[in-house]
């Protein structure tokens, strides 16, 4: 069956098995490797992407059902090849990862928390990533991440469109 | 962990995907997904053809109408999580959605794939069987519905035939004024599947005497159970009479017994929880002036 899927801001398309889930469509046949792939049955949240906007599971989703969303991988978050995304520096500053296999899913689920808000509280953080399993740190450091990725988003001189309506901005304690 | 090959059919209209479905006894339906993609990466399910029902425009939205709030059986469960209709008009509903699964899979899956699924432990299938909810089908013939406690008849197990699927769950609205609503699960971690789930609802007059009372079990039976507490109308809900109508209701439950609970456990937590859910429901509506105070 021929998809057609909207990556990281990019249309392309590719011939696929009914049967292939999204997160092997996007390794195999788009190369977009940074989408890992833990449990392949909806447990680990290692898979984790965004479709419109809002974190999903790509192995608990086929990729002929993912027409006409905008999908966001890890790989659309930086600004530019070599750099970081805000989150993505973040978690390297606060040592949020060790093996780094949960990270990209984590990542996700943080850019989708901040987008909504920039004033997260511990819960909200424990909440949004509360589907995803991260065998290494404790989530400790990963909730010290994404704090951190708020604090900063804060201060920054774009904010998210989204977090500006949503709430007024607090200056960073 | 891939599914076995199957067929994938995305019909334009309501109409088409139950002819489809009538026509094959190997097609299932899909929409979001979230407990049915597992079931066939481990195999334990392997369906010839997939109907996608989840972009039918039919299925779609939620309403209120004639005393009742009307949620399409595609509603992601993360948009009526945050539906002012049903934290308004069906809050019990409101309550239990941020205990379905985790963000993630609430973005996919769906208010009705949840009841067609009918785990004995969702939350969702608790609140249909609690509140009484009516069940409106899809058939070859045309509408139908039936009757939540006539649709869920054991463990993934409904009345539902071929060529039938879930249109919409229509929610009934309680008329009061002062209505609060309790929910407890104790689980291995939250949001996993419940070992016992509790979820009330209650509505008091001006002077905090109860109107009307609701109060349903989760994961103990082999399907939600809907406890009958209503001699607890007329009374203030104080703890000896919450306590008396739920060790009379719950006395002949026949609780189910696995590797993580015993059948006597989930009788004992289903008592216990079922009195925190009416007492938090009693203070949650005591601290609601009025429905309007929204």
């Amino acid at each position: 069956m021929k998809v057609d899927l909207r990556i990281n801001g990019i249309n392309r398309s590719a011939e696929v098995e009914p049967r292939k889930t999204l997160l092997d469509v996007l390794r195999e046949n788009f190369l977009l490797n940074g989408t890992h792939a833990g449990c392949e049955h909806g447990v680990c949240g290692a898979c984790t992407v965004l479709v419109d906007g809002e974190p999903v599971r790509s192995c608990l989703m086929f990729a002929v059902q993912a027409d006409g969303y905008e999908i966001t991988t890890i790989e659309g978050l930086a600004p530019a090849p070599g750099e970081l995304s805000v989150i993505q520096d973040a978690f390297c500053e606060t040592h949020g990862l060790q093996c780094g296999y949960c990270t990209p899913g984590m990542i996700l689920a943080a850019h989708a928390l901040l987008q909504n808000t920039l004033t997260p509280t511990r819960e909200d953080i424990a909440e949004a990533i509360s589907g995803n399993i991260c065998r290494c740190t404790g989530y400790g450091q990963i909730i010290e991440a994404v704090q951190f990725a708020a604090d900063r988003l804060r201060v920054a001189n774009t904010p998210r469109p989204a977090a500006l309506a949503e709430k007024p901005i607090v200056e960073a304690k | 962990m891939k599914p076995a090959p199957f067929d994938y059919v995305r019909p334009e209209t309501l109409a088409e995907a139950c002819a489809l479905l009538a026509g094959d006894e190997d097609a299932r339906v899909i929409a979001g997904g979230q407990t049915l993609v597992p079931m066939l990466a481990m195999r334990l399910a392997r369906p010839a053809k997939l109907i996608d029902i989840l972009r039918l425009p039919e299925l779609a939205g939620i309403r209120e109408e004639d005393g009742a709030v009307i949620v399409g059986a595609t509603t992601r469960q993360a948009i009526a999580e945050r539906d002012p209709v049903i934290r308004a008009s069906v809050p019990m509903l409101a309550r239990v959605l941020p205990w379905v699964g985790h963000p993630p899979t609430r973005n996919r899956g769906t208010v009705g794939g949840s009841i067609a699924n009918a785990d004995p432990s969702a939350e969702i299938p608790l609140v249909a069987v609690t509140l009484g909810a009516e069940i409106l089908l899809a058939t070859p013939d045309g509408p139908a519905s039936m009757s939540s406690d006539d649709f869920f008849i054991g463990p993934m197990l409904t009345t539902i035939g071929q060529g039938e699927c879930v249109r919409a769950i229509r929610f009934p609205v309680w008329p009061h004024k002062r209505i609060g609503t309790g929910f407890f699960e104790i689980s291995a971690r939250k949001s996993d599947f419940a070992f016992v789930a509790a979820a009330a609802q209650v509505a008091l007059d001006d002077d905090g005497h109860c109107l009307e009372v609701a109060l349903g079990v989760g994961g103990v039976g082999d399907r939600p159970l809907r406890l009958d507490v209503s001699q607890l109308n007329g009374t203030r809900l104080d703890a000896a009479s919450i306590s008396g109508a739920i060790n009379a209701a719950s006395g002949d439950i026949d609780a189910m017994s696995d590797l993580h609970a015993s059948a006597a456990y989930r009788r004992r937590v289903a008592v216990t929880l079922g009195i925190r859910a009416l007492e938090a429901a009693r203070d949650n509506a005591a601290a609601t002036q009025r429905k309007g105070a929204r």
